[in-house]
C-alpha cells in the first residue's frame, strides 16, 4: 500500500497513472491501438499541444492566459485571408505570425508594464480579438483559394502528419528551453518569486512581455495547422481552447502559483485529455456527456497534485 | 512551584536529519522560560511539535500533569497552547476586535453582535494593558502593535502556554520593551511564556529559566537563570568558545568606490549623500523606520528614485533598474530573506546562479557543467550545509539561505559595492561569525560594503565607519575611532526629550 502511495505521488506519479491507463485502454478498447487511431489521436491534440508549451511558461511564471482561443482563430483567419490576397503562403503565415505575436505582446505590455491582473486583460483581449476574427470575416467562414495551403496540414513525413511532426519539435524545443536556457530557468524564478527575481536582476517585465508574444505567435502556428486542417478560415474556431490548453496544463502538474512546471508532465497532460475523448467517441459516448468526464478528469488531477505536494511537504 | 510544562524524550526525525532527539525538560507555572539554540538545534521543530502542527515521532508533552495527544494546531488551542509566529496570523482588512473574535464571533443567527464585539475586546486589551483602538484595522498598526493583538487573542483564548518565536525580530528597541511589559503581566497571571530568541539581553531580561537546543540534543538546561553567565550559554549553544564574534580587524582604504549623492525616492523625501572607499565597510545604524533600508534600495535602483545620482568608481549608473546595477557593480542582499531573497521551490543552485548564469549561457543555453561547477564552489567557500545544490532553498536554515544569497553575488562578474541589509537577522551565532569573515574578506579585496543593521553591537563591531540614519535624514557619520554606544544611540533617536522616561542604557 505505502509503495503503491509512493509511485502514485511521486514525481513520476502521472506517467505511471498515464502507462497504466494507456494499456488498460488499449486492451479493453477495439481499435485504439490501430495505427489510424493513433495517428487521428495525435492529430486531435496537435492545437492543444502547441499552445500547452507556452501555456506552460505563461502559468509557470504565474500569469494566465485566457485568449489563446481566440487567436488561433483570428491569426488562421488572417493566414487565410491574406494568402488568399497576396497568392502567397509564406506571406499569409508571416501575417499570422505577426498578428498572433502583437495580441501576445499586447497582453505582455498591459500585464507586465501597466501591472492589470492577467485573467482580467486576458478576458478583455479573449473578446476582442474574437470580434476581430468576426469583423473581418463578416462572422462567416473563409475558404482557401490555394491548394498549396493544404498540404500544411495533410502533408506526410515517413508516414506521420506534418501537424504531429511540428507538435514533436515544439515539445523538444520547449522542453530545452525549460530546462537549459536562461530563459526557461527566469520564468521558473519569477514564478517562484517575483520579487526575489527582480532584485536578483531578472528584469521580470521584460520576461512577462516575452512569454505572452511567445504564447501569441505559438497560437498563430496553431491557428494556421488548424485553418489548413479544416481548409478554411473559420471565426469560430477554436472557442473554449483556453480551458482544455490551461487543463491540459495542470494535469501535467504546472502549478497555477507558479514556479513549477515540466515538459513531460505537459506532454503527458495533453494525451491524457487526448486519450479520454478519443476513447469517448470509440465507444459511442454522447458529447454531452464528455464534458462531465473532462471535469471530473481535470478535477482529480488537481486532487492528486495537493495530495502529491502535501506528502512532499511531510517529506521535506 | 510545580512543573506545568513537561517535554519527556521528544524526537523528531526527518529524512537525512534528526530534527530532535531525546529532548526532556520542564518548565514552572508562571515561568518565562528562554529557548536558545543555532538556528537548526531545532528550537522550531520542538516548537512545532508543541504547537501540535507536527506530531513528535516519540516522547510526550504533559500540560500541568495530563500527557497531550494532540495532533493539530486546533488541538493544542483547545490544550491552551499558543504559538505566535514570526510571520503574524492576522487578517490585515479585519479590525483588531474582528480579528480578536474570529472563529467565533459573538451574536445571534449569524448576525454580529456589534457592542459584545468591541466592548469585550476593549475591556480584554485595557485588562493586560495594551494601547490599542479595538476599531482600527489592523492592516493600520505597526508590527509592534499588531503583535501586541496576536498576544491579546492568546489571552482571550485562555491559553495556558504561550510561545513566542522571535518576537522582536522586526520590532523597534521601544516596541520591544512594550512587549517585555506585556510579558512580565501575563507571568503574573500565571501564563507559561516559550521565549524563543537569539538575543542574549533579552533572555537575561525576561527569562526564569533556560534550556539550550543544539544539533536537536539538549545542550543545557537552567533552571536558574542567575546562576548563568553569557559567555557560558554562547559555549553551549556552539559546543565551543567563542572569545570574540566579531573578529574585526584593520584595513587599508583605497579610493573612493561608492559614491551616492542626493538620492531621495517617494519614501525618502530628504536627498541623501555618501561615498564608501575601496575596501571600506560602512555601517547603516538607526531605529525601524529610520530609512536605511529605503536609502539602500534606491541606491541599488529597486525603487523608483526621484532625484540623485549614483556612481561606481566615477561612472554613473542608471537608475532604477537591478539588472543595470548589478552590470555596474552594485549588489544587494535583502532584509526580508523570504520575500525579496531566496526563491521559493527552486534549488540552491539555481538560487545562486539566478544572476550569473547569463555569463555562461551563450545564445541563453545554459551551460550544465559549469553551472555546477560554480553551485559546488561556493557552496564549498562559503560552507553551506546541505546535502546537495539540488535541495529546495526553504530547507536550509537562515544562515545558509544568507549565504546562498552572498553566493549569488559573489558568482557575479565585477562586483564592486555589495549592499547587505541585516546580514545576521535570525542567525546563530555561529553562522553570523562566518558571515563577518566573508565580508572582511571581500573588503580586503577592495570590494565597498555596506552594511545594514539594526543591532548596535553588530554595527560596532564589524563597520569601519558608521553613518546613523534618523527619521530619513543622515544623523551622524563617525569613524571607528569615534565609535560611542552612546553618541551613536542619542543620534537615532528622533526626538531625545520624548524619550527621557527610557534610559539610554535600556535601548538595545
Amino acid at each position: 500500500m505505502t509503495s503503491l502511495k509512493r509511485i502514485l505521488l511521486g514525481e513520476q506519479g502521472l506517467v505511471v497513472i498515464f502507462a497504466v491507463a494507456f494499456v488498460i485502454v488499449s486492451l479493453t478498447v477495439p481499435n485504439f491501438l490501430s495505427e489510424r487511431n493513433m495517428l487521428g489521436l495525435l492529430q486531435s491534440v496537435v492545437t492543444i499541444g502547441i499552445i500547452a508549451c507556452t501555456m506552460m511558461f505563461c502559468l509557470a511564471s504565474r500569469d494566465f492566459d485566457l485568449s489563446v482561443g481566440s487567436t488561433v482563430a483570428f491569426s488562421g483567419m488572417v493566414a487565410v485571408m491574406a494568402s488568399n490576397a497576396s497568392g502567397s503562403i509564406l506571406l499569409g503565415l508571416l501575417a499570422a505570425a505577426l498578428c498572433g505575436g502583437v495580441v501576445g505582446t499586447i497582453n505582455g505590455v498591459v500585464i507586465a508594464r501597466f501591472r492589470i491582473n492577467a485573467l482580467i486583460t486576458t478576458l478583455a483581449t479573449m473578446q476582442i480579438v474574437r470580434g476581430f476574427a468576426l469583423i473581418a470575416s463578416d462572422g462567416r467562414a473563409v475558404g482557401i483559394n490555394d491548394p498549396g495551403f493544404y498540404q500544411l496540414a495533410l502533408s506526410r513525413f515517413l508516414g506521420i502528419p506534418t501537424p504531429i511532426w511540428v507538435m514533436g519539435l515544439f515539445f523538444i524545443v520547449f522542453g530545452f528551453v525549460l530546462n537549459r536556457t536562461v530563459f526557461g530557468k527566469n520564468t521558473l524564478a519569477i514564478g517562484g518569486n517575483p520579487e526575489a527575481s527582480r532584485l536578483a536582476g531578472v528584469d521580470v517585465a521584460r520576461m512577462r512581455i516575452w512569454i505572452f508574444a511567445l504564447q501569441g505567435i505559438v497560437c498563430a502556428v496553431a491557428g494556421v495547422l488548424l485553418a489548413s486542417r479544416i481548409t478554411s478560415g473559420q471565426p469560430n474556431a477554436a472557442t473554449g481552447l483556453e480551458l482544455s490548453v490551461i487543463s491540459a496544463c495542470v494535469l501535467g502538474g504546472v502549478s497555477l502559483a507558479g514556479g513549477r512546471a515540466a515538459m513531460t508532465g505537459v506532454i503527458v497532460g495533453v494525451l491524457i485529455m487526448g486519450i479520454a475523448e478519443n476513447v469517448m467517441n470509440l465507444l459511442n459516448i454522447q458529447a454531452f456527456y464528455q464534458y462531465v468526464v473532462r471535469g471530473l478528469i481535470l478535477l482529480l488531477a488537481v486532487l492528486l497534485d495537493n495530495l502529491r505536494s502535501v506528502a512532499g511537504r511531510q517529506r521535506a | 512551584m510545580q512543573d506545568f510544562l513537561e517535554f519527556r524524550s521528544i524526537s523528531k526525525g526527518y529524512p537525512g536529519v534528526q530534527a530532535l532527539s531525546d529532548v526532556s525538560f520542564d518548565v514552572r507555572k508562571g515561568a518565562v522560560h528562554g529557548l536558545m539554540g543555532e538556528n537548526g538545534a531545532g528550537k522550531s521543530t520542538l516548537i512545532r511539535v508543541l504547537s501540535g502542527d507536527q506530531s513528535a515521532d516519540e516522547g510526550e508533552i504533559r500540560i500541568n500533569g495530563e500527557v497531550q495527544h494532540y495532533r493539530s494546531v486546533r488541538d493544542a488551542f483547545h490544550a491552551g497552547v499558543i504559538v505566535i509566529h514570526q510571520e503574524l496570523q492576522l487578517v490585515p482588512e479585519l479590525t483588531v476586535a474582528e480579528n480578536l473574535w474570529l472563529g467565533h464571533f459573538p451574536g445571534k443567527g449569524g448576525v454580529i453582535d456589534r457592542r459584545k464585539l468591541s466592548g469585550v475586546v476593549s475591556e480584554k486589551l485595557a485588562e493586560i494593558g495594551i494601547d490599542v483602538d479595538p476599531t482600527a484595522k489592523v492592516a493600520s498598526l505597526s508590527i509592534g502593535e499588531r503583535q501586541m493583538v496576536e498576544i491579546a487573542k492568546a489571552v482571550m483564548l485562555d491559553a495556558r502556554v504561550i510561545a513566542l518565536d522571535e518576537p522582536t525580530s522586526s520590532l523597534s528597541s521601544r516596541e520591544s520593551e512594550i512587549l517585555f511589559a506585556l510579558i512580565d503581566r501575563l507571568r503574573a497571571n500565571g501564563t507559561v511564556i516559550l521565549y524563543v530568541s537569539h538575543r542574549l539581553d533579552e533572555i537575561f531580561r525576561l527569562c526564569d529559566s533556560l534550556t539550550v537546543l543544539r544539533d536537536g540534543k539538549l545542550a543545557a538546561h537552567h533552571p536558574e537563570i542567575s546562576k548563568v553567565t553569557r559567555d557560558q550559554i554562547i559555549s553551549e549553544m556552539v559546543g565551543r568558545e567563542i572569545a570574540n564574534i566579531w573578529g574585526w580587524r584593520g584595513r587599508s582604504f583605497g579610493a573612493e568606490r561608492l559614491r551616492v549623492e542626493n538620492i531621495a525616492g517617494p519614501k525618502l523625501k530628504v536627498p541623501l549623500s555618501f561615498s564608501v572607499r575601496r575596501g571600506e565597510i560602512v555601517g547603516f545604524f538607526g531605529l525601524i523606520g529610520a530609512g536605511r533600508s529605503e536609502m539602500a534600495r534606491l541606491v541599488y535602483g529597486a525603487d523608483t528614485r526621484s532625484q540623485g545620482s549614483v556612481s561606481v568608481d566615477g561612472a554613473t549608473v542608471p537608475a532604477d533598474s537591478p539588472p543595470k546595477s548589478i552590470r555596474a557593480g552594485i549588489v544587494l542582499c535583502p532584509e526580508d530573506r523570504k520575500f525579496d531573497g531566496i526563491v521559493q521551490g527552486r534549488s540552491i543552485e539555481e538560487n545562486m546562479t539566478i544572476s550569473s548564469r547569463r555569463h555562461f549561457s551563450p545564445l541563453g543555453i545554459i551551460n550544465p557543467k559549469k553551472e555546477s561547477e560554480l553551485a559546488d564552489k561556493f557552496i564549498a567557500k562559503l560552507r553551506v550545509r546541505t546535502p546537495s545544490r539540488h535541495q529546495d532553498i526553504v530547507n536550509l536554515s537562515g544562515g545558509n539561505q544568507q549565504k546562498v544569497i552572498l553566493g549569488r553575488w559573489l558568482s557575479e562578474e565585477g562586483v564592486k559595492v555589495l549592499i547587505i541589509d541585516e546580514p545576521t537577522r535570525g542567525i546563530d551565532v555561529g553562522a553570523k561569525s562566518e558571515i563577518y569573515e566573508i565580508l572582511y574578506g571581500l573588503a580586503e579585496q577592495g570590494m565597498a560594503i555596506v552594511v545594514i543593521s539594526s543591532e548596535l553591537p553588530e554595527v560596532m563591531g564589524i563597520a569601519d565607519r558608521i553613518i546613523v540614519m534618523c527619521e530619513g535624514r543622515l544623523a551622524a557619520d563617525l569613524p571607528r575611532a569615534e565609535f560611542d554606544e552612546r553618541l551613536i544611540l542619542a543620534a537615532a533617536l528622533p526626538d531625545i526629550k520624548n524619550s527621557e522616561d527610557l534610559p539610554l542604557s535600556q535601548v538595545q
